[in-house]
């Protein structure tokens, strides 16, 4: 799994983000959202981030570029190509070492005709390339005239892509790129992903669109209750539960509709109010004792990495 | 009871051309139907000019065949594709909800929202967080449509088999008539009697 060659182009080691929130009228207290993660991304690849909503797949995202609102506290090292990414680096790479496709189409701006905004700050303004762009995803060329409401949720989407892509950067975060393109559009998206991954560049590809994610990335972590509960190689998603390693991305696998639309009872424990052992010990159909009193620790298990004591 | 699109078409401006003509479209109360097309077709639109929040340049929305009244919790409510769009910003969001009425703690248990979470702002929850507070207040307003357009998008797949039941749930105890927007068309052949192409239901008489 490890291509031992080439160093990782970014590796995230050991972090944890907590926010200071007020509790009561005068008291503060810390609220951790993200704790213990480690990843690794190396040139040439799509790392898919699947798991939970509001389990902190975006926060990683805003922690990596350095873009996290002031009551946020960062602790773990980061390293991007081998260097300690300090704020100062993260302001130098981000929007051109480093691209985002935001979440939201709210990152666009409303009073700004979005030609304009994909060309971005730098000059000469990269229109033809941005063209080419708007072209091979199918928006009307008239489009680039058009402010952000006047767009479908699709075609906004496709401006945010382009205006990611335009940057050339070696690492692409992708936040949730594709909902609200129809699948040959979101495919052909995330081809284009893929085209940036074979010419050596790594893209994170944070998506809920597991069934479409697994045909392009290499390898999908799984997050759950802001930590990865396991990485896995794409291929065992597409084979199912059997090949899958933790309870959650089994279950995870099951809830598609294209499968069993299954849930399972019970919600992601709060961050304020995590509980003590495993943190998906109450909604877990296989748990044992030592799950309610200790927290697994991530282990190799056949060729991925998972945090459960049960998985076999 | 039934909601009916009657010939209705749309366009922001005259120079402009024309994003929804000549639709027709109807649910019957107790169904469920799903509306597919590519992007940029005019489903949003659609929903919009269904729940009334943009009126069509011609042709009418009717509901029991009456126009949907001004007044009061429209009876047709719309989930929302960008639910950070839909919730005022400098609310709490325990206002939010008790716009549209009494909290139904039953409702809020079923679909995962946290009461910790009523007395946060809405920037500080997650897309998908959030969507659930945008499901519940639709539900407790008591509408009789609900047209939910790509409401799930934002959400992992455990959530969405989650939220979705409780609205299947809901509306099967309620006999209420959902419209489904979705790009998943194997959620919609899971959710839907019958699924809708919009290009079809367009442009049926005057060419």
């Amino acid at each position: 799994m490890d291509n031992k060659q080439n160093p990782p182009i970014l590796e995230v080691d050991n972090l944890s983000i907590s926010f200071q929130m007020y509790d009561g009228r005068f008291d503060q207290k810390a609220l951790q959202i993200i704790s213990e993660l480690n990843i690794k991304i190396y040139a040439g690849e799509i790392l898919a981030i699947a798991g939970s909503s509001g389990s902190g797949k975006s926060l990683l995202a805003s922690a990596i570029l350095g873009i996290l609102p002031n009551n946020a506290t960062v602790t773990g090292k980061m390293c991007y190509n081998g260097q300690m990414l300090t704020p100062k680096l993260q302001k130098r790479l981000r929007g051109t070492e480093i691209a985002l496709v935001p979440q939201s189409v709210d990152f666009l701006d409303p009073l700004m005709q979005v030609g304009t905004q994909a060309d971005g700050h730098k000059k000469p303004f990269p229109t033809q390339k941005r063209r080419r762009f708007f072209q091979r995803f199918g928006l009307p060329s008239g489009i680039e005239k058009c402010y952000p409401f006047q767009l479908s949720g699709g075609m906004a989407r496709r401006v945010l892509v382009s205006t990611a892509l335009i940057a050339d950067a070696q690492l692409i975060i992708a936040d949730e790129p594709t909902p609200g393109m129809g699948l040959e559009q979101a495919l052909d998206t995330l081809k284009m992903f893929r085209e940036m991954a074979d010419d050596k560049k790594a893209v994170i590809l944070i998506t809920h669109d597991i069934d479409l994610a697994f045909a392009v990335a290499d390898r999908i972590a799984v997050f759950y209750a802001g930590t990865i509960v396991e990485t896995a190689n794409a291929h065992d998603f597409q084979i199912g539960p059997v090949a899958l390693r933790h309870p959650y991305s089994k279950a995870l696998w099951r809830a598609l509709p294209q499968n069993e639309f299954e849930s399972i009872a019970g919600v992601q424990p709060y961050a304020g109010n995590l509980p003590k052992g495993c943190l998906f010990a109450p909604r877990c159909k296989c748990k044992t004792p030592r799950c309610m009193q200790e927290s697994p620790p991530l282990r190799m298990l056949r060729g991925g990495e998972v945090r459960c004591f049960c998985a076999k | 009871m039934c909601l009916k699109a009657k010939d209705i078409s749309f366009r922001y401006a005259k120079h402009q051309s024309w994003i929804v003509q000549n639709l027709n479209f109807c649910v019957e109360q107790g169904t469920c139907v799903g509306l597919s097309a590519p992007s940029g077709a005019g489903k949003s639109t659609l929903a919009m000019l269904l729940a009334g929040y943009l009126t069509p340049v011609e042709g009418e929305i009717l509901l029991n065949e009456k126009p949907l009244s001004k007044k009061g919790i429209c009876p047709v409510q719309l989930i929302y594709q960008h639910p950070e769009q839909t919730v005022n910003p400098r609310w709490r969001l325990r206002k939010v909800l008790e716009e549209s009425g009494q909290i139904s703690e039953e409702l809020l248990a079923a679909l995962g929202i946290e009461s910790a979470w009523l007395g946060r702002f809405p920037q500080e929850l997650s897309g998908g967080e959030l969507q659930r507070f945008c499901v519940a207040r639709a539900l407790m307003s008591g509408a009789p449509f609900l047209i939910c357009d790509e409401i799930s998008t934002m959400l992992d797949a455990i959530t969405q088999a989650q939220i979705w039941h409780v609205v299947c749930d809901e509306a099967k105890k309620r006999n209420m008539g959902i419209v489904v927007i979705t790009h998943n068309y194997h959620l919609a052949r899971h959710l839907c009697s019958q699924i809708y192409d919009l290009h079809k239901i367009q442009n049926t008489e005057k060419i």
